[in-house]
């Protein structure tokens, strides 16, 4: 069985930073928001390492915590083996495990966080994810100042980094259930429509944690995918209408929210950082929703698979948070 | 669902390109750049006295000075990516991709980096641009051209 209920797992605390078009975006309220790219260092993976440190320090001194407090550090990034990730994690001595799941990171590293928490002697984890647009850009498609026209299917990687602090302390967020997703591959080649990629992936997951925990979409106040952007949205919900019979109401794309229309970002925000983002910076702030189900999807492609003219898996997992005022 | 179906729905509800406006600014682009072209081929002929060839020489260098230029001050990939083809076509969009290569990799090296990524973009255009020179010579040359 892929889900898994928890008895006592809390999120206790978490701590965003954005980077200058996120600033601009939809949303407020973060803990940091930079003014440009760089962060004070000569190169964009530097950034994005330096980005990771700082919420890890931050959410550290937010709740008077030592480095030797930490049982676990937990998370990943996109880049060639995790290399920001494992390159931020030097500096703290904590315990690591290094996870890598494209964008679905977030909750693959909350649920490997919540499993410890529940199961073991574990009391203090922290995990993070981070992405850099232009670190991403470098990486998945063409050099960073060199202006490819993109197709209205193409996502936009958000730059930003957040860390979450996972304890068995009750408080407002509790982490009540999960389901570990299955990588489905359905035949896309096309690595600027990710969002097509993605969505079978999220209602495979979707349709085995209503199933699995007896549920119905409505027990959800809302339904959050991570980033199957606008155009993949649309595809999810009818793929999922056709193929399982379940109708969204309570729905939303966190990559759709975060930034404004008139931002350029093609069909949305897009990378691991887009989901957390999004959850607690608009989600959470509305105090409009008590359960919450974040499904964060994965494209789990390479360059080089994709020059290869493979077709790309995708995979998807689900966290179901519970907010008590 | 099967994959043949799910192409289809993707298919469906993804946006198409509105490949008749790119192609319309491209055309005038390209037309626009082509027009300042002649005019400063006029210009170089006639108030400076050079030969055609050798304004034609003067021409090409501009171009590529100016495509390096705006793409190293940051802001030639936004009309680059609006105009599309139009800036693409002309020597500027091969100056371009060596300007934007040479940038991502100045970090990594001048050898490992700068140098082995300096033609990655614009390495087809220089293999294939050999190759259909080469072809086509031969079919001049058979031709009795």
């Amino acid at each position: 069985m892929a889900s898994t209920k928890y008895k006592n797992v809390y999120l206790t605390d978490y701590y965003t930073i954005v980077g200058p078009l996120e600033k601009e975006g939809r949303l407020r309220g973060y803990n940091i928001a930079l003014d440009n790219y760089y962060y004070n260092e000569n190169t964009f993976e530097k950034a994005e390492i330096k980005m990771q440190k700082v919420v890890i320090d931050n959410i550290l001194f937010k709740n008077g915590l030592r480095n030797d407090d930490i049982d676990l550090l937990v998370g990943g990034d996109l880049s060639n083996q995790i290399s920001v990730t494992n390159y931020s994690a030097k500096n703290f001595g904590f315990p690591f495990l290094g996870v890598y799941a494209a964008c679905a990171t977030f909750p693959e590293s909350l649920i490997i966080g919540a499993n410890f928490l529940d199961n073991m002697a574990y009391k203090k984890i922290i995990s993070i994810t981070s992405s850099h647009n232009l670190t991403a850009e470098k990486q998945f498609r063409y050099p960073i100042e060199y202006g490819a026209p993109k197709p209205h299917t193409a996502t936009f990687t958000a730059t930003g980094s957040v860390a979450t602090l996972l304890t068995k302390v009750p408080g407002h967020i509790k982490i009540e259930s999960s389901t570990i997703g299955t990588p489905i591959d359905m035949g896309i080649k096309d690595a600027n429509n990710m969002g097509a990629v993605m969505a079978p992936a999220a209602a495979l997951t979707l349709n085995r944690h209503l199933q699995d925990l007896k549920r119905s979409p409505e027990y959800y106040d809302l339904i959050l995918t991570g980033d199957l952007g606008c155009v993949g949205s649309e595809i999810f919900k009818q793929y999922l209408k056709i193929n399982n019979g379940i109708t969204l109401k309570n729905y939303k794309d966190a990559g759709c929210e975060l930034f404004l229309e008139d931002q350029e970002t093609y069909a949305g925000g897009s990378g691991p950082v887009c989901l957390p983002l999004v959850l607690f910076n608009r989600i959470l702030n509305s105090r409009k929703y008590q359960k919450i189900l974040i499904i964060g999807t994965g494209s789990l492609h390479s360059s080089t698979l994709v020059n290869q003219k493979n077709t790309i898996p995708a995979i998807a997992h689900a966290v179901s948070l519970e907010v008590v005022r | 669902m099967n994959i043949k179906e799910y192409q289809k729905l993707v298919k469906d509800l993804s946006p198409r390109e509105n490949r008749l406006k790119n192609m319309a600014v491209a055309f005038f682009v390209g037309g626009l750049i082509g027009f300042l072209g002649e005019f400063y081929l006029y210009l170089l002929t006639e108030s400076f006295g050079m030969s055609r060839a050798d304004a034609f020489s003067w021409l090409c260098l501009t171009l590529i000075l100016l495509g390096t230029l705006l793409t190293a001050l940051g802001f030639f990939d936004n009309w680059f990516s609006k105009c599309k083809c139009g800036l693409i076509i002309p020597t500027t969009g091969f100056a371009h991709s060596i300007t934007s290569c040479a940038l991502d990799f100045k970090k990594e090296g001048l050898i490992t980096g700068l140098g082995a990524n300096f033609f990655k973009l614009a390495g087809s255009v220089i293999l294939y641009g050999i190759i259909s020179a080469f072809v086509l010579t031969i079919v001049r040359v058979m031709l009795g051209g």
